[in-house]
């Protein structure tokens, strides 16, 4: 009886102390209560922008690792995980040097100087022009994530042949004379193509259709055509070893793009969410295109065919991402799925070079194919960034009436196309005279896990 | 003493081993194996890439049994393993000269 008394007692108290009268709260002044709104929007930007910077990161580790990995033959899955992985660290350590001040430090247009060198002047505060909500760190480590996927990607073309020294070296200068002008000149202040930071000719570029997947899809080509094929093809069996690794590398990609794209808003609000909605909604389109056609020309729609037109999807979209409705995005990937698998079903047969993981059938292709449509469909309705000196929207593409935006970008297209093929064929020849690009015979039918790195992938024995 | 050694369905290695068991049969080694006889194997496809696979996965069973169960046991496992569809494998019997138990040097017939 007393225990409860006391209950009774201890749960009135704090109705007791409301009922006394508040004191009245300080009146805010104007200065501090933008000053509480700006922190509470940096809170809700940063948290996004980290979290996106973590999911890019997730599609090259283990994304990009286990979609390529899963491609190869079992003696090559460590050799070719590794040349995904080893740009998350040394991708890292040039972008901290040198790589982000080259990409976006005002400069030339077609290359930032040395301002950032070793990030010096990179701090928790905002740039106002990359992003005036989030510290220039998140806006610096979000546009490293892009840095590290984008060579990555190339290894589709070189897979199962390419020296890992050659590999290291190729990828440096790579990100040195492709990379890191290419970035400038789309997304860096004072860019030659920036459409919104006083570039000469205003391509639209949301999330990397030029600036990663054309360049890296194109150079792909570039080094599959240099290189040559792998021993043996197309008449030894090169089957997949694993394409449960393929799949759940492809459905991490998938995952790891809403970064990618909805990031590239640099915030959190409804920019970011029509991102996210046409990035999800060109992969689906993509998928059923890739799979429809591959049913009609082979019989049966297959498991690779499924994710390889997601992935495809997704490249399409990039470009286009926080441009285009919804409707558009699913025209968008269903287009880019149907295109790509006639590139790596039917073309890449007829010409017979070996781009072994399809790296430009896929990215070299989507990505140009999407930087062109969104030429087509980007419109203001979605992005307002675009605007005259009376804060007019500007019309971004043919769908709001601008046809001269097709022009636009292609000639982003050309410069891209141009910069990668001319790039990569010199580094290429630097790389083959100094350490040779390829392993040796004996060691490319032994495999990259024994010859490169000296250990195997499945030790079931063991 | 007869070697028995049977390539069959993987699928139907369970049914065969269940049947040697229930006349008795003590011992086998089973292997998985890939081979191929008349049978052809089958083509695949990877992104438009056409593979012919002609080395089916098999299994690979050999047993060693006394020269008077011969008939009895080839006749079990026929029963067990056959489909009667083109791939269903093949038997192959061999005389065999001795047997030893490693653990109590016993030999011959005894020490199946």
């Amino acid at each position: 009886m007393k225990i409860r008394l006391f209950t009774a007692l201890s749960l009135m108290l704090p109705v007791a102390s409301l009922a006394q009268p508040a004191p009245a709260p300080a009146p805010m002044t104007p200065a501090a209560m933008e000053a509480a709104i700006k922190s509470a929007q940096t809170s809700g930007d940063n948290a996004w922008m980290l979290v996106s910077c973590a999911l890019v990161l997730l599609m090259t580790g283990p994304g990009l690792a286990l979609f390529y990995g899963g491609l190869v033959r079992k003696k090559n899955v460590l050799g070719t995980m590794m040349q995904s992985f080893i740009l998350m660290a040394w991708g890292t350590l040039m972008w901290a040097v040198v790589g982000y001040s080259l990409a976006f430090a005002e400069g030339s247009p077609f290359l930032g100087d040395l301002r950032y060198l070793f990030l010096e002047g990179v701090g928790t505060a905002p740039h106002p022009d990359y992003g005036a909500t989030v510290p220039h760190l998140t806006y610096m480590a979000f546009q490293l994530m892009f840095a590290i996927i984008t060579p990555a990607l190339i290894s589709g073309a070189f897979a199962e042949r390419m020296k890992f020294s050659a590999m290291m070296l190729f990828t440096t200068l790579w990100s040195l004379l492709i990379y890191y002008p290419m970035a400038h000149m789309v997304w860096g202040k004072g860019g030659f193509l920036n459409a919104f930071l006083g570039g000469k000719i205003p391509t639209l570029d949301f999330a990397g259709g030029t600036v990663v997947h054309i360049t890296s899809g194109v150079s792909a080509l570039v080094c599959a055509l240099y290189m040559g094929k792998r021993l043996g093809y197309p008449n030894e069996q090169m089957r997949p070893h694993s394409l449960v690794l393929s799949f759940i590398g492809a459905c991490l990609l998938w995952v790891g793009w809403f970064g990618f794209n909805a990031g590239s808003a640099v915030g959190a609000g409804g920019l970011a969410t029509s991102a996210f909605v046409a990035t999800h909604f060109g992969a689906a389109g993509a998928t059923m295109g890739w799979l429809l056609a591959e049913w009609l020309m082979h019989g049966k729609p297959s498991v690779l065919g499924g994710i390889s037109g997601a992935v495809a999807g997704l490249v399409v979209i990039t470009p286009a991402s926080g441009f285009v409705k919804p409707m558009p995005a699913i025209i968008m990937g269903l287009i880019g799925g149907i295109v790509c698998c006639l590139m790596v079903m039917k073309v890449k047969s007829m010409f017979g070079y070996d781009d072994s993981l399809d790296a430009f059938g896929v990215h070299g292709v989507g990505g140009t194919l999407g930087a062109m449509l969104t030429g087509v469909f980007a419109t203001n309705q979605v992005n307002d960034a675009l605007k005259d000196a009376q804060g007019k929207l500007l019309p971004l593409g043919l769908v709001d009436g601008n046809g001269g935006q097709i022009m636009n970008q292609l000639i982003g297209c050309t410069i891209a196309w141009g910069l990668a093929i001319v790039g990569t064929l010199i580094i290429l020849k630097i790389c083959d005279m100094t350490l040779g690009l390829r392993v040796s015979p004996e060691d490319e039918s032994q495999g990259l896990d024994l010859s490169q790195h000296g250990e195997e992938g499945y030790n079931f024995e063991a | 003493m007869k070697k028995i050694e049977a390539v069959i369905q993987p699928f139907k290695l369970e049914e065969v081993k269940e049947a040697l068991k229930a006349i008795g049969v003590d011992g086998m080694t089973v292997s998985e194996v890939r081979g191929h006889g008349r049978q052809k194997g089958h083509k695949e496809v990877y992104r438009g890439q056409e593979y012919q696979v002609d080395l089916l996965p098999k299994v690979k069973l050999e047993l060693v049994i006394a020269d008077s169960r011969q008939e009895e046991v080839l006749k079990t496992l026929i029963g067990a393993a056959k489909t009667g569809k083109i791939g269903d494998g093949k038997i192959f019997v061999y005389d065999v000269k001795d047997a030893i138990r490693i653990r109590n040097d016993e030999r011959g017939e005894s020490a199946l």
